[in-house]
C-alpha cells in the first residue's frame, strides 16, 4: 500500500465539495427543530430545490440565480408544510415523510424535459497569486462562492442563535411554546418563519448537488442525502459548529472511503459506508447517557403540536 | 320449435360467436415492464424503456404495454409484479436481478403469466431469464481504454461484487493488459447502482489518483461529466452517453433489448413461448455500441473494430487462456476458454489486479 499517493489537498477538496450540500440542509433543520418542529421532510425539499436549481442554471448559466431558485423552490415545499401542521395541525412526523414523497414526485414531473441535460456553469473562485499557493491556495481561495456561502451560513446561524434576541425567542418557542405563548411571542410565526428557512437551506443544498457537485439532473439524485442532514442535526446536539463538524465527518468518511479504495487498501467498503451511521447512534447513546445533558440539548417542544388557548 | 325461431338461434348463436372471436382478436396482448431505476436515467432503464417503445412501434394495436419504474428490489417488487400479473398482464418483464425472487414467486402463483427476468439464474415453467454477454463489449473497451491510457491507470467505477460485475473488470483488464502490459486498474465499489453524487465522488478518487481513463458499472451519467470537467477519457454505460462528455466520451456499451423483447412477444401472440435461458453477446446484436469518439486515433478505432468482428465471428473469446486467478493459481490453459457455468459464477481477480475482491 502506498498512501503517498493520496494527496491530503486534494482529498480536502473533494471532502469539502462532497459536504456542502449536506452542511446547508443540516443547518436549515437545526434551526427548524430548534424552533420545536421537526420536519422530516428534508430529502423533499432537497431534490425540489436540485431541480430548481438545475433548470435555472440550465436557463441563465448564473450560479447565483440557481441557488437563489433552489433555495425558492425549497421554501415553497416547505411553506406548505407549514401550512399543513401550524395551521391545520396536521402530525409532522407524517406530514415531513409526505412531503418528502411529494417533493421527489414533483422534482420528477418538473425534471421530465431537464433529464440528460448537461450545464456549463463554472464558478470556482480563481484569484491569481492566492488560488496559485501550491497545496492550501487551491483549498482556501480555489472553491465555488456556495461554499463560502455555507461557511458563512454556520457563523450566521451560530450568531443568530446564541447571540441575537430574536435567536433567543427562536429557543424559547422551542423549549416551552405554552410559555413563550403566555408571554406574547408569536410562536406560530416564528415556527413558520424557521420552517421556510430550513427549506431554503435544503433548497440551496440540493441545488449545490445538481449544479456544482454533480453538473446534471436525474431523478432521485438527492439519494438519502436529506436522511443524512437529519441524522447530522443530532449528531451534531443542535449546534451549528457541530453541524459543520458533522456534515464534515459525514462527507469525508465517503469520500476518504472511495480514496481508500482507489489505492487498494482492503477495507471492506461496505464497512466504511455504514461508519458514519454507527458514529451517529454511538454519539446518540453518549449524549442520551447523560440525562441532564441530553434535556439541554434537545428542544423540549421538538415535533409537538401548539394549540393558541388564545 | 318453427322454422323461423330455429333460424334466430342459429343466427344469433354465429353473431355470438364471431362476436366473441372479434373481440378476442381486438384484446391485446397486456406487456408489464418493471424498471428498478427512472427511464430517464439514461443508462440501464432507459434502454429497457427504448425496447419496450420498440415492441409497441413493432407490434402496434396487438400490444399495450405498462410499465412501472424506480421499482426498488425487494417487497415492493413483488407488490408491483403482483399487482402487474392480477391485471391481466400476459407477459411481464422484470428487468433487474433484484427482482429475481419476487419474479419467482409471483410467477408460481400465475401459471397462465409468462414472466421474463433479466440477467438472473431462476428459471420455471413461466420464467425464462435473458441476459446479455456485456463482457465482450467490456473487452472492446477495455483495449481502447489500454491504448488510451497516457498515466498506464484507469479508474473502475464498480457496483456490487457479483458475478456480472467482477466478470467486466476482468474483461477489461485482460483486453487492456494485452495491449499495454503496464496498465494497472484502480477498481472503487460504490455498493450502489444509481448514486450520481457517489458515482461523481468515486470518479473524482480516482481522477485524483492518477486515473486517466474512467470505466464505470454503475447507471448514471454522473462519471463521464467528471470526466468532461476533469479532462479525462470516459466510456458511456448501456446507453450513449455523449452529451455528458463530447470530449471525454470514447463510446459506450448499449444494451440493446429491442430484438429480444420483440421475439419474446412474437412468441407469447404465436403461442410458442417456452421457458428459456438466453445469454446473448455482440453477434445476435443484444450488445452494441455507441458511434467512436471522432477524436480516437485510427488505429484504436481499427483494434476496437477487429476485436468486435472477432467476437461477432467467434474467433475471438474475451475469457482465453493462459489465465491465472488474483492468488496464482492456474484458472484457464493455454488456448483454452472459459465456459458460461465459470463465467456465470466468477467470483475472483484475474492475476495482476490489485485490491481484494469485497465478498
Amino acid at each position: 500500500m502506498d498512501l503517498s499517493a493520496l494527496n491530503p489537498a486534494d482529498l480536502a477538496f473533494s471532502l469539502i465539495v462532497a459536504a456542502t450540500p449536506l452542511l446547508f440542509a443540516a443547518l436549515g433543520e437545526l434551526v427548524v427543530e430548534k424552533s420545536g418542529v421537526l420536519n422530516l421532510g428534508v430529502e423533499g425539499m432537497m431534490i425540489l430545490g436540485a431541480i430548481g436549481g438545475f433548470a435555472t442554471a440550465h436557463g441563465s448559466g448564473s450560479l447565483a440565480l440557481a441557488a437563489l431558485a433552489g433555495a425558492g423552490a425549497g421554501a415553497l415545499l416547505a411553506a406548505l408544510f407549514a401550512l399543513m401542521t401550524q395551521y391545520l395541525m396536521s402530525n409532522q412526523v407524517a406530514t415531513g415523510l409526505a412531503l418528502t414523497l411529494f417533493g421527489l414526485g414533483v422534482a420528477s414531473l418538473v425534471g421530465q424535459g431537464y433529464a440528460g441535460q448537461t450545464l456549463q456553469v463554472s464558478a470556482r473562485l480563481d484569484i491569481p497569486g492566492l488560488t496559485d499557493i501550491p497545496v492550501i491556495g487551491r483549498l482556501l481561495f480555489g472553491h465555488d462562492p456556495l461554499v463560502y456561502l455555507s461557511l458563512v451560513a454556520t457563523a450566521l446561524v451560530w450568531w443568530f442563535l446564541n447571540r441575537s434576541r430574536a435567536g433567543l425567542i427562536l429557543r424559547a418557542v422551542g423549549e416551552n411554546h405554552e410559555a413563550a405563548h403566555a408571554i406574547g411571542y408569536p410562536v406560530r410565526l416564528v415556527r413558520v418563519s424557521a420552517i421556510l428557512f430550513g427549506g431554503a437551506m435544503a433548497g440551496l443544498g440540493g441545488a449545490y448537488l445538481a449544479v456544482v457537485q454533480t453538473p446534471l439532473w436525474v431523478e432521485g439524485m438527492t439519494a438519502g442525502r436529506g436522511w443524512i442532514a437529519l441524522a447530522i442535526v443530532v449528531f451534531a446536539a443542535w449546534r451549528p459548529w457541530r453541524a459543520l463538524l458533522g456534515a464534515y465527518v459525514f462527507g469525508g468518511v465517503t469520500i476518504v472511503q472511495l480514496n481508500l479504495q482507489a489505492l487498494g487498501v482492503a477495507i471492506e467498503s461496505q464497512y466504511l459506508s455504514m461508519a458514519p451511521y454507527l458514529v451517529t447512534i454511538l454519539v446518540l447513546v453518549v449524549i442520551s447517557a447523560d440525562r441532564a445533558r441530553a434535556r439541554l440539548d434537545a428542544p423540549a417542544c421538538l415535533g409537538k403540536p401548539f394549540y393558541a388557548s388564545s | 320449435m318453427s322454422l323461423w325461431k330455429k333460424a334466430a338461434a342459429v343466427m344469433a348463436g354465429a353473431a355470438l360467436a364471431v362476436f366473441a372471436i372479434g373481440a378476442a382478436a381486438a384484446e391485446p396482448l397486456k406487456i408489464g415492464f418493471v424498471y428498478v431505476g427512472p427511464t430517464g436515467d439514461f443508462g440501464w432503464t432507459h434502454e429497457h424503456d427504448l425496447a419496450r417503445q420498440a415492441v409497441e412501434a413493432h407490434f402496434g394495436d396487438k400490444v399495450e404495454t405498462t410499465y412501472v419504474e424506480n421499482v426498488a428490489e425487494g417487497p415492493d417488487a413483488e407488490r408491483v409484479i403482483r399487482q402487474m400479473a392480477q391485471s391481466g398482464h400476459g407477459l411481464i418483464f422484470t428487468t433487474s436481478f433484484g427482482f429475481m425472487n419476487p419474479t419467482v414467486k409471483v410467477a408460481k402463483q400465475f401459471p397462465d403469466v409468462k414472466f421474463e427476468h433479466a440477467t438472473g439464474y431462476q428459471r420455471a415453467d413461466n420464467v425464462s431469464t435473458y441476459s446479455a454477454r456485456f463482457y465482450e463489449g467490456r473487452h472492446v473497451i477495455g483495449l481502447i481504454a489500454g491504448k488510451m491510457t497516457k498515466t498506464n491507470t484507469i479508474g473502475y467505477i464498480a457496483s456490487f461484487p457479483i458475478p456480472e460485475v467482477v466478470r467486466g473488470i476482468n474483461a477489461a483488464y485482460l483486453a487492456a493488459k494485452s495491449v499495454n502490459p503496464a496498465v494497472k486498474f484502480r477498481i472503487v465499489w460504490v455498493n450502489t447502482w444509481f448514486d450520481p453524487g457517489k458515482e461523481a465522488d468515486a470518479a473524482n478518487a480516482l481522477i485524483e489518483q492518477g486515473a486517466d481513463v474512467i470505466m464505470q458499472h454503475t447507471d448514471s451519467a454522473a462519471p463521464i461529466t467528471i470526466a468532461e470537467e476533469k479532462g479525462v477519457l470516459a466510456f458511456g454505460q448501456a446507453s450513449d452517453m455523449t452529451r455528458f462528455g463530447p470530449k471525454s466520451h470514447l463510446t459506450a456499451i448499449i444494451d440493446n433489448w429491442s430484438p429480444y423483447y420483440i421475439a419474446r412477444t412474437q412468441a407469447v401472440l404465436d403461442g410458442t413461448w417456452t421457458s428459456t435461458d438466453t445469454w446473448d453477446g455482440i453477434a445476435p446484436g443484444m450488445v452494441a455500441f455507441a458511434p467512436y469518439n471522432p477524436a480516437l486515433p485510427k488505429e484504436v478505432v481499427a483494434l476496437a473494430e477487429y476485436a468486435r468482428f472477432g467476437i461477432m465471428l467467434g474467433k475471438i473469446h474475451p475469457f482465453t487462456g493462459p489465465i491465472n486467478r488474483q492468488d496464482g493459481t492456474p484458472w484457464l490453459a493455454a488456448g483454452e476458454t472459459a465456459s458460461d457455468g465459470d463465467l456465470l459464477g466468477m467470483n475472483f481477480y484475474v492475476e495482476g489486479i490489485e485490491g481484494a475482491l469485497p465478498k
